[in-house]
């Protein structure tokens, strides 16, 4: 072994057929090293999700395979796998079930298999990483849309991710919310990869864009680069917001 | 009284309730024995009596039986007030209403000292069944997500002009709850991804490991000891 850590993720020839016959992913390649910020781009439907669901083993691969930090996902190891890949859902109120905030945060590590002092510590950090540290007793209920989606994303903090993955994480937030949201996310050192048709959040929080269209990776490059490519913005339905420029 | 572990208190509420339908329902005085001692929790507690008093009205559709019975009943007559009733349908009905009392305002009295979240901590650190506290957990959190839902839902309705006051509109207004249901499907799914996603197995972790201490429950157990008292004295009584 040499001293470089194994690559955050990787992903080699990932092909998935969902049961009813539908084919989403036609071998996906993919690899992020440790501390890197990825958006994965593309379409509707075009097996963003799908690959999302891949990296933290719900779905297992038809062909092909996925590694996270040197480990194989397979259905052995599957408990592992998910603490190391967090995965903040789109809608808040999907991940956010418990009665109170420090019971939803408490919820993945707890499951991991932490306990007493070294919980509350793990939720304290999260809380505090997302600038919720007073909100703890709340119900999400009685949150706003942005607060609900950086306890989202404390809930996966806790856990300690390789990996954290977000679906969407602008969605339905108002602009105030979304640049909060964003000076959390820029203040997090791990690796990072993030859906989002926003194309000016992916350029202001990543370095690197993927983007993914009809099953296959079309296109791997810097972010800013990949969305001054105008063609390929347009060939993939991807498209910039009305006069913004990303040079 | 607030701050007793709520195992403490559920499960004293609940041998308290057994006490009083164990008595022997002729046992009248034990009755006004056990309603003073929950006005005493009440005053330790500081719960007030119009709180309780308002919540206590949920039994009334339950009683309603009780009533009927003295007239239902065959065997002793009494008269009361120009009235003939039955001897054995009076006790029958005396001993439904007193007991269900004293049972609702026991549990008002729970209610009223725990909060719903701290009464599922309970039932599940008395051993509950895995599946029903989590039912309960999911239950008391999506409650409001689904009634947002409903209210978003119908006001696009009687926006575009639905206005369900004839019974031919009521249609509308039903294949509504069934969009509602398949949402609500939809969305336990998508909770139960992202369940997965953080490692549920199938059990809700013990969030908290405090042992309930013995004095708590030595404190929540002089109540039951108190109504149990009650209860031989009952029987010795009659």
């Amino acid at each position: 072994m040499t001293g470089a850590p194994p690559a955050s993720v990787v992903v080699r020839e990932l092909a998935f057929a969902y049961p009813d016959g539908h084919q989403a992913l036609f071998g996906v390649n993919l690899r992020i090293e440790p501390g890197e910020r990825v958006a994965l781009l593309g379409p509707n439907g075009s097996g963003k999700t799908t690959l999302v669901l891949h990296l933290n083993g719900i779905l297992t691969a038809g062909h092909g395979g996925v590694e996270i930090a040197g480990m194989a996902v397979d259905r052995s190891n599957v408990k592992e796998i998910r603490r190391r890949v967090g995965v903040v859902f789109q809608d808040p109120d999907d991940q956010l079930f418990m009665p109170t905030v420090r019971d939803d945060i408490a919820f993945g590590p707890a499951n991991f298999g932490v306990r007493g002092a070294e919980l509350a510590g793990r939720v304290d950090d999260a809380l505090a990483a997302v600038d919720m540290a007073e909100f703890g007793d709340r119900s999400p209920l009685h949150l706003s849309g942005g607060q609900r989606r950086r306890v989202a994303v404390a809930t996966v903090l806790a856990c300690q991710p390789e990996v954290l993955v977000l679906d969407e994480p602008s969605s339905n937030l108002d602009p105030v919310a979304r640049r909060e949201l964003a000076d959390v996310l820029l203040r997090l050192k791990g690796t990072m990869l993030m859906v989002t048709h926003d194309l000016p959040y992916a350029l202001q929080l990543c370095q690197r864009g993927v983007v993914l269209d009809d099953g296959v990776v079309v296109a791997d490059q810097p972010i800013r680069e990949l969305l001054a490519d105008a063609d390929l913005l347009q060939r993939h339905r991807l498209e910039l917001p009305f006069g913004f420029s990303p040079i | 009284m607030h701050r007793l572990p709520p195992e403490v208190k559920v499960v004293a509420a609940f041998l308290g309730v057994v006490c009083v339908v164990a008595v022997p329902r002729e046992a009248f005085a034990v009755f006004g024995g056990y309603f003073l001692l929950l006005v005493a929790v009440w005053a330790l507690a500081r719960i007030p009596l119009g709180w309780i008093a308002r919540r206590s009205l949920i039994e009334l559709p339950f009683v309603v039986l009780a009533v009927l019975l003295p007239f239902a009943e065959g065997g002793a007559r009494v008269e009361w007030l120009g009235l003939s009733l039955s001897a054995e349908g009076l006790l029958a009905g005396w001993n439904i209403l007193i007991k269900g009392t004293l049972g609702v305002l026991t549990s008002l009295t729970l209610a009223a000292t725990t909060p719903l979240r701290d009464m599922l901590l309970g039932m599940q650190r008395l051993h509950a069944p895995a599946i029903l506290t989590t039912i309960a957990t999911l239950m008391l959190r999506y409650i409001d997500v689904i009634a947002g839902e409903a209210r978003r839902m119908r006001l696009a309705r009687i926006s575009r002009g639905h206005d369900p006051r004839f019974l031919w509109q009521a249609g509308a207004t039903a294949r509504g709850v069934g969009a509602l249901f398949l949402r609500s499907y939809e969305r336990g799914e998508r909770v139960h991804l992202a369940m997965l996603s953080r490692g549920w197995t199938g059990a809700m972790p013990q969030l908290s490991d405090a042992r309930t201490a013995p004095r708590d429950w030595i404190y929540g157990l002089t109540f039951v000891a108190a109504a149990l008292l009650l209860t031989v004295t009952g029987f010795v009584m009659t």
